[in-house]
């Protein structure tokens, strides 16, 4: 280290990614639009927030999931989860055409979630063991169970209506997968936010909307793709209320998280959840002004679904991004301390004492 | 007590104002536990090599290099009254030998601190384990079964501390036992054991809480007002560590966090959240397709 005299004041590690020397924070709630890279040294609009640390090392362990895994795992959960509820609606409605596209697009997207979430185990052969214990602590536990429960029922409807046998049962697979459904696109929400992770724990109340106006926006893109425009009318206005809900809740959730919001506007994070927002939206436009056009529609869908693919690959990245840089854990939580030794100064003595 | 005897909570207090950066619980740890060669990298951090707490390490001496006096950590034991200043054993400074104006002592302070698995009451690790392969011991310490653990790696970022963490050629999570082995049969943990300045205590934790007030109380008056406790308090975050310190500075200043909560304390609106996300994307499904047929 060339500068040994800044250990614990926020130097930084040669080749660490946090930055050298004091960094800036910017408070709560105050952050405007968006910035462009910042290079260190360069002038702020707010004053910089000095924060310790140990020789810049990140505080938390980094995340060890793969983001292909299981950035992946949590888009095709939310396509799987909602396509099995527009499923279902299609099938209720009599839309053939727009309920069998959607039937095999939840097998095979559960099929692939599951395979994703396998692999990225340590240990894939013990995957069995998440079956030990049923344990409401434990998002990933519950998701398991969600699954155990989902799939066979996502299965039941696409095998059933590729075939054509046992109709009866295939149209009670379809209901049963579009209630459990919402389940699958939304538990994943809670499965990060219930980490550390600044950017995942701090939005944990806005999380479950992003996470289901995406699956929405995904699976009514993949029935604009996949079904003809007669068909078409309810995944089109899925779509187009899912994307625009997308972009919405997760804009809205990065702006309340404060600090812990930063990361989604930086680096690789800051660009996949920009495209993500830029192709939510003009799949959104896409959809709604070529209604007439096959063609249109398709390609509008195909946008959705990347759109959607994307802002789960922001959300993932970001969280990485949070977890490598100190900051994000050290300033939220020295600022929470000294609100609480300033409650407590202004409190009258004596007054709290006996409770 | 009841038939089932339950034996009382154990834990470490590390009072980290008489660590002298030995390095011998680090590896004590490894000899005892068969942990696995950590990287034999030069960190450049002062005398850190081992950098955290991994898979692999299990203990972690932190060295932090301070531009501050070092006075308040001499014990002046044994200097008789009316005698000169300590004599200058050669510690670090930030000049060149001689370079300093007047002689006397620089101003520079080492602090080195022994960071271990905080074994939280309310343990983050534990309840997110979906397999039921991290579990809480007898003596109220949390475990990994290795037999069970298949590795999906929740536990990695649900540690607000920065412990747990897989082991990437084996693909399990591994972390601080608090040596589960020895304690059952009445043995202090390898790095306790292997302390030798005490700064590593073993023991009760009801016991250690006072023991750690004292060692304040006496730090503070001695003058060292910079002492604190970090992790003993039952109120915070965690429900308080089993394994707390006495630290000299921030907690950040070590690479602890400064305000560590336990993630599963908002769980319950967690899923209060992700049920009513459910109930409107069902919602909008419905009204979705309850429009003119189109």
């Amino acid at each position: 280290m060339s500068n040994p005299d800044r250990t614990g004041e926020g130097a930084g590690e040669a080749g660490h990614e946090a930055i050298t020397g004091s960094v800036d924070a910017l408070p709560e709630g105050r952050r405007g639009g968006r910035r462009g890279r910042r290079r260190r040294g360069e002038e702020t609009r707010v004053p910089d927030a000095e924060f310790r640390s140990y020789h810049g090392r990140p505080v938390l362990n980094q995340i060890v999931w793969e983001a292909r895994d299981i950035g992946g795992y949590l888009f095709l959960g939310g396509l799987a989860g909602a396509s099995s509820v527009l499923a279902a609606g299609a099938q209720l409605t009599g839309r053939p055409a727009l309920a069998r596209p959607l039937k095999y697009t939840a097998l095979a997207a559960i099929s692939g979630s599951t395979a994703a979430l396998i692999h990225d185990l340590g240990r894939p052969e013990r995957f069995l063991n998440m079956l030990r214990v049923f344990k409401p602590t434990s998002p990933m536990s519950m998701g398991t169970w969600i699954l155990m429960c989902y799939g066979p029922l996502a299965g039941a409807a696409a095998v059933t209506e590729a075939t054509g046998w046992f109709p009866r049962l295939g149209r009670a697979a379809t209901i049963g997968a579009g209630l459990t459904g919402p389940l699958v696109a939304t538990y994943t929400a809670p499965l990060i936010c219930d980490t550390a992770v600044p950017a995942w724990h701090e939005g944990y109340r806005q999380m479950p909307f992003v996470f289901a106006s995406s699956a929405a926006a995904a699976a009514g893109g993949m029935g604009l793709v996949a079904a003809p425009i007669e068909q078409s009318g309810p995944a089109r206005r899925a779509a187009v209320c899912g994307a625009l809900g997308e972009v919405a809740t997760s804009t809205f959730m990065e702006r309340r998280m404060g600090l812990a919001g930063e990361p989604y506007e930086r680096g690789r994070a800051g660009a996949l959840t920009r495209a993500a927002k830029a192709l939510s939206l003009a799949g959104a436009v896409g959809a709604v002004l070529g209604r007439r056009s096959r063609a249109v529609s398709a390609l509008s869908g195909a946008a959705l679904v990347a759109g959607s693919a994307l802002t789960r690959a922001g959300i993932f990245q970001a969280g990485v991004q949070s977890a490598a840089d100190p900051k994000y854990t050290v300033v939220p939580q020295r600022r929470r301390l000294e609100e609480r030794a300033a409650e407590e100064a202004r409190e009258p003595v004596g007054a709290g004492t006996s409770g | 007590m009841t038939t089932d005897e339950r034996p009382p909570r154990k834990g470490f207090f590390t009072d980290t104002s008489v660590c002298i950066g030995c390095k011998a619980c680090e590896v004590a740890c490894k000899e005892w536990n068969s942990v696995p060669e950590d990287g034999l990298d030069f960190l450049a951090s002062s005398f850190d090599n081992s950098g955290r707490l991994s898979a692999d390490t299990w203990r972690h001496v932190a060295f932090i290099e301070q531009r501050a006096p070092l006075g308040h950590q001499d014990s002046g034991v044994g200097r008789p009254e009316g005698t000169a200043g300590p004599v200058d054993l050669g510690m670090p400074a930030f000049e060149p030998p001689g370079a300093g104006e007047g002689g006397g002592q620089g101003d520079f302070r080492w602090l080195m601190s022994s960071d271990v698995c905080k074994h939280c009451t309310h343990a983050a690790c534990l309840d997110v384990c979906p397999t039921g392969a991290l579990f809480r011991t007898e003596f109220d310490t949390v475990v990994v079964q290795d037999d069970i653990c298949n590795g999906c790696g929740y536990c990695v970022p649900a540690c607000p501390y920065g412990v747990i963490d897989r082991r990437e050629v084996d693909g399990r999570a591994w972390k601080c036992t608090l040596c589960y082995d020895r304690i059952g049969d009445g043995l202090e943990p390898a790095c306790a054991k292997a302390c030798p300045t005490d700064s590593i205590q073993f023991g009760d934790v009801d016991e250690l809480r006072e023991r750690a007030k004292r060692r304040v109380e006496d730090l503070h008056e001695a003058g060292v007002s910079s002492a604190r406790l970090y992790g003993e308090d039952p109120e915070d975050g965690v429900g308080g560590a089993g394994a707390f310190f006495l630290l000299l500075d921030e907690p950040e200043v070590y690479g602890l966090p400064p305000d560590p909560v336990v993630t599963t304390r908002d769980l319950p609106s967690m899923w209060r959240h992700a049920g009513a996300a459910a109930a409107v994307l069902l919602a909008g499904a419905a009204v979705a397709f309850a429009g003119r047929r189109s």
